[in-house]
C-alpha cells in the first residue's frame, strides 16, 4: 500500500474537531456491559435525525434503520457494541472502600494505582496498592491478587455507593501526536464509525445499524439484534489488539502482532468465533486495492466480535468484521492512530457504495 | 495573608521535580514561601532554604523544618522501535506501572504512558505474572522517527496523573509524598506570619530524599539549626496495609518515637499537641525512619530531631491519598510549638 500522501489529505478532511469531540464524548461516557445507558443516549441523539426507524429493543440495543431507495436493495446489518469492560462493586467494606469484580476481560495487572469513576454520578475513586515499602521482595514477584484491591472513594465515601454499582477507568480522551489515547476505544470507535456510516449511507442498500449491548460478556446483544433485523449481510465494526511492540529479546522478531498500527483497517478472515465469508472478504480487499486504501489482514487468532453471533442467526448470515487496530485494549487507556481510524471509515463507506446483490452469488468451487 | 492549601497543593502536584531535577517544584515553593521570609537561597545540591526571622535578641536560636520536595519517577534507558525502555528514580513497585500516564521530558514535554507488552513478547516466566521493570515500555503515541528526534537516553519521566478530590476532604494523586509536607510547612509559615516567635525559623524544601537523603545531609551544615523537625508522609490504613506500621486516614498525624528522635523534644511537642487537642499517634520507629530526620540527626556533631508523619494511602503510586485535615494539623502543630519556644528552650531539654 502506498498512498501515504492521499491519506493525510483525507485524514484532515474526515477527522476534524467535530469528529474528535463526539469520539471523546463517547469514550468518556461510562457504559459497562449491562448498563449502556450513557452511550445509548448519545447514540439515540445522533441517529434519530438520520434514520426512518429507531427503536430500543428488549436488551437495550439501539436498532436504527436507514432505508435506501434503489431497486433490489441488500439488507446490510452493521453492528457496533456500545458496552465496555469495567467493574461492579460487590460489597462496601466501610471507610469508603469497596470490593469489586471485573466485568468482561481486564488483566488484573492493569488495576493498581488507577483512578476510576463510580455509578451514574461518576463519583471519583481510586484503586490503590500497598506501599512498596511494606511489600516483601517475594510479594513483588507475585501478581496483585483480585482479593486485595479495593475501590476507594475517600474517607467520606461509605454511603456514596452500593453493591451493584458499575465503575470504570476515569481516563479522558486525548489526542497525542498522530494518535488518540482513551479508555473504551473498544468499541466507541465502532460506535462512532457506525454513526458516520449512517450519515452518508448510500441509496443502494438498507443500512441496518445495531448499536449492541453486552458484547464483552458474550455477544448477547448482537444475537437478538440480528434476529430482529434479519439481514442478508452482517458486518461487525470493532477494535482489535495491535500487539506490535518490540520483543524483550532485542534479536527476537515480533511475528505475532495480531495487527499493527499504521497499517490501516484490519480485515478478519478468521477469529475464535467466526470464519469470515470469503465473498465479503474479497469485496473489502478489492475495494481497498481499487480505492488506494491501506488495509491489513488480522492475523487469524482467538478472540471474537459481534459477527460471531450474527452469522449463526436464523438460517445463517454471511458475515465479516473490520476493526481499527488498537494497542492496549481492555486497559485504562488504549492507543490508536488517527490515520488507521480514518482509513477504516474510508474503506467501509467505499465498500458500501459498491455493494450489490451479486455479491451473494454462490462462490465457484 | 492566608494561603488556601488545596490550590497550593494542586499547583505543586502539577509540577515535575524528580530527585536531582527539582527546579520546577523549587520555583513554586519559593514563590509560596517568599512572602513570609526575609532570606531565600538554594543549596549546592538544590535544596531551598527560607529564613523567617524571630524577634528574639541576636544571636537567636534556630529551628529547621525539613520537607523533601523531590518526586519519584522514571528515566529513559533506551529506545526500541519508537518505544522507550526505562529505569526507576526512587522506589517503585513495577506492579503499579502498567497503564500509568506519564510525561517524558525530552526535547519537549511529551504525554505518554507506561505499557505492558503482551505475553509472547516477554520472557516465558513473565507471561502471566509480574512484568519486571526492564520489560515494561513507554509509548508516546509518536512514530519511531519522531521519537528518535525528540527523546534520548537519560531523559526523565514524571507521573502525569492529575490530582483527584475524593469524598471526606481527601486528595489523591502522585507525589503527595512529599508535597503535602511542603504544604504543611507553608501552612506553618502562614500561621507564624500572624504570631510572635522569638526563634529564627528555617524552612527547608530538601532535594534528593528519595535517592539517598542528600538534601537533609547537607542543608543543616548551612542552616546550623539548634534542632530540626522533619515532616514526611507515613502509611495510612487500607486494604493490605493494616498492621502497626499504618494509621487511620484523616484522624490525626503521627509523631515518631525511636532512635532517630530526641526523646525530650518528643515530650515537648506532645505537650503542645495535647494542650491544643491536635490528635496524634505515637508512631513506633524502631530503626531508621527513612526520612530527612535519619540524615539530619547525624550532621556534624549531631542535631536533635523530631519527625511528624502525615498518614497517606498507597505510597509511591500515582493515587497516593491524604486527608487535608491531617496536613493542616501538621502545619498548625509546628506553628504553635515554634511560637511558644522560649529562647532558653535547648537548655531545658534533659536526658532522663
Amino acid at each position: 500500500m502506498s498512498p501515504t500522501k492521499k491519506n493525510t489529505q483525507t485524514s484532515r478532511k474526515r477527522i476534524g474537531k467535530r469528529q474528535l469531540d463526539l469520539l471523546a464524548e463517547l469514550c468518556n461516557a461510562l457504559a459497562v456491559s449491562g448498563d449502556e445507558q450513557e452511550v445509548r443516549e448519545i447514540v439515540l441523539r445522533e441517529v434519530k435525525p438520520l434514520c426512518q426507524q429507531v427503536e430500543v429493543d428488549a436488551l437495550g440495543n439501539v436498532l436504527a434503520a436507514r432505508m435506501g431507495s434503489g431497486q433490489d436493495r441488500l439488507r446490510v446489518m452493521i453492528a457496533a457494541h456500545m458496552d465496555e469492560v469495567g467493574f461492579m462493586l460487590t460489597q462496601s467494606d466501610g471507610d469508603g472502600q469497596y470490593s469489586f469484580s471485573i466485568v468482561g476481560g481486564i488483566d488484573g495487572r492493569q488495576l493498581a494505582g488507577k483512578p476510576v469513576l463510580v455509578g451514574r454520578e461518576h463519583i471519583p475513586g481510586v484503586i490503590g496498592a500497598k506501599a512498596v515499602h511494606l511489600t516483601t521482595p517475594e510479594e513483588r514477584k507475585t501478581a496483585l491478587k483480585m482479593e486485595q484491591p479495593r475501590i476507594d472513594l475517600g474517607p467520606g465515601g461509605a454511603g456514596l455507593a452500593k453493591a451493584g454499582d458499575r465503575a470504570g477507568f476515569a481516563t479522558r480522551l486525548s489526542a497525542i501526536g498522530p494518535s488518540i489515547r482513551a479508555k473504551a476505544l473498544d468499541n466507541r470507535l465502532g460506535v462512532f464509525n457506525l454513526i458516520e456510516l449512517l450519515r452518508s449511507a448510500p441509496e443502494n442498500i438498507d443500512l441496518l445499524a445495531a448499536f449492541t449491548v453486552q458484547e464483552e460478556v458474550g455477544l448477547r446483544g448482537a444475537r437478538v439484534a440480528a434476529y430482529r433485523f434479519n439481514p442478508q449481510i452482517g458486518i461487525a465494526v470493532d477494535s482489535t489488539p495491535a500487539n506490535d511492540l518490540p520483543s524483550y529479546d532485542e534479536d527476537g522478531e515480533n511475528t505475532r502482532y495480531n495487527t499493527r498500527l499504521d497499517h490501516g483497517p484490519a480485515i478478519y478472515l478468521m477469529d475464535g468465533a467466526t470464519i469470515a465469508d470469503r465473498r465479503l472478504a474479497d469485496w473489502l480487499m478489492k475495494t481497498a486495492a481499487e480505492e488506494g486504501i491501506p488495509y491489513q489482514i488480522r492475523q487469524p487468532n482467538p478472540g471474537g466480535t459481534d459477527a460471531g453471533a450474527i452469522h449463526k442467526t436464523r438460517a445463517g448470515v454471511p458475515s465479516i468484521s473490520v476493526s481499527v487496530p488498537q494497542r492496549y485494549c481492555h486497559s485504562a487507556a488504549g492507543l490508536i492512530r488517527i490515520s488507521d481510524w480514518e482509513d477504516t471509515l474510508r474503506l467501509l463507506s467505499a465498500a458500501l457504495r459498491r455493494l450489490d446483490s451479486k455479491i451473494l452469488t454462490p462462490l465457484e468451487a | 495573608m492566608t494561603i488556601d492549601l488545596l490550590p497550593h497543593l494542586k499547583q505543586m502536584l502539577s509540577a515535575p521535580g524528580l530527585s536531582g531535577y527539582e527546579d520546577p517544584i523549587r520555583d513554586i515553593v519559593r514563590a509560596a514561601w517568599q512572602p513570609f521570609c526575609e532570606e531565600i537561597s538554594v543549596s549546592r545540591v538544590g535544596s531551598l532554604h527560607a529564613l523567617k526571622r524571630g524577634d528574639g535578641p541576636e544571636p537567636r536560636p534556630r529551628v529547621m523544618l525539613s520537607a523533601h520536595m523531590d518526586a519519584i519517577g522514571l528515566m529513559v534507558t533506551g529506545i526500541a522501535e519508537g518505544l522507550l525502555r526505562f529505569t526507576q528514580v526512587g522506589g517503585i513497585d513495577p506492579r503499579i506501572l502498567p497503564g500509568q500516564m506519564v510525561t517524558v521530558h525530552g526535547r519537549q514535554d511529551l504525554p505518554a504512558m507506561v505499557v505492558m507488552p503482551p505475553a509472547h513478547l516477554l520472557p516465558p516466566e513473565a507471561g502471566s505474572g509480574v512484568v519486571a521493570l526492564p520489560y515494561l515500555l513507554i509509548d508516546t503515541g509518536l512514530r519511531a522517527a519522531d521519537v528518535e528526534k525528540l527523546v534520548r537516553v537519560g531523559d526523565i519521566v514524571s507521573f502525569a496523573q492529575e490530582p483527584i478530590e475524593l469524598s471526606g476532604g481527601a486528595l489523591a494523586g502522585h507525589t503527595l509524598d512529599n508535597r503535602v509536607s511542603v504544604a504543611a510547612v507553608t501552612h506553618c509559615l502562614d500561621i507564624l506570619s500572624r504570631r510572635k516567635h522569638s526563634w529564627d525559623v528555617w524552612a527547608v524544601a530538601s532535594s534528593q530524599e528519595e535517592i539517598g537523603v542528600t538534601g537533609a545531609f547537607t542543608s543543616p551544615v548551612e542552616v546550623q539549626p539548634d534542632f530540626a523537625i522533619a515532616i514526611d508522609v507515613t502509611f495510612a490504613q487500607s486494604a493490605g496495609s493494616a498492621d502497626w506500621r499504618s494509621f487511620p486516614l484523616g484522624e490525626g498525624i503521627t509523631l515518631a518515637w525511636g532512635p532517630n528522635i530526641h526523646p525530650a523534644l518528643y515530650d515537648a511537642i506532645t505537650r503542645t499537641a495535647d494542650e491544643l487537642d491536635i490528635p496524634f499517634t505515637r508512631e513506633a520507629a524502631p530503626g531508621m525512619t527513612g526520612t530527612d530526620a535519619y540524615a539530619i540527626q547525624v550532621v556534624q556533631s549531631g542535631i536533635p530531631c523530631l519527625l511528624i508523619g502525615i498518614p497517606l494511602r498507597y505510597m509511591h503510586t500515582p493515587v497516593e491519598t491524604v486527608s487535608l485535615k491531617d496536613v493542616r494539623r501538621a502545619g498548625r502543630l509546628m506553628a504553635e510549638f515554634i511560637s511558644a519556644l522560649p529562647l532558653d528552650f535547648m537548655q531545658t531539654l534533659e536526658w532522663k
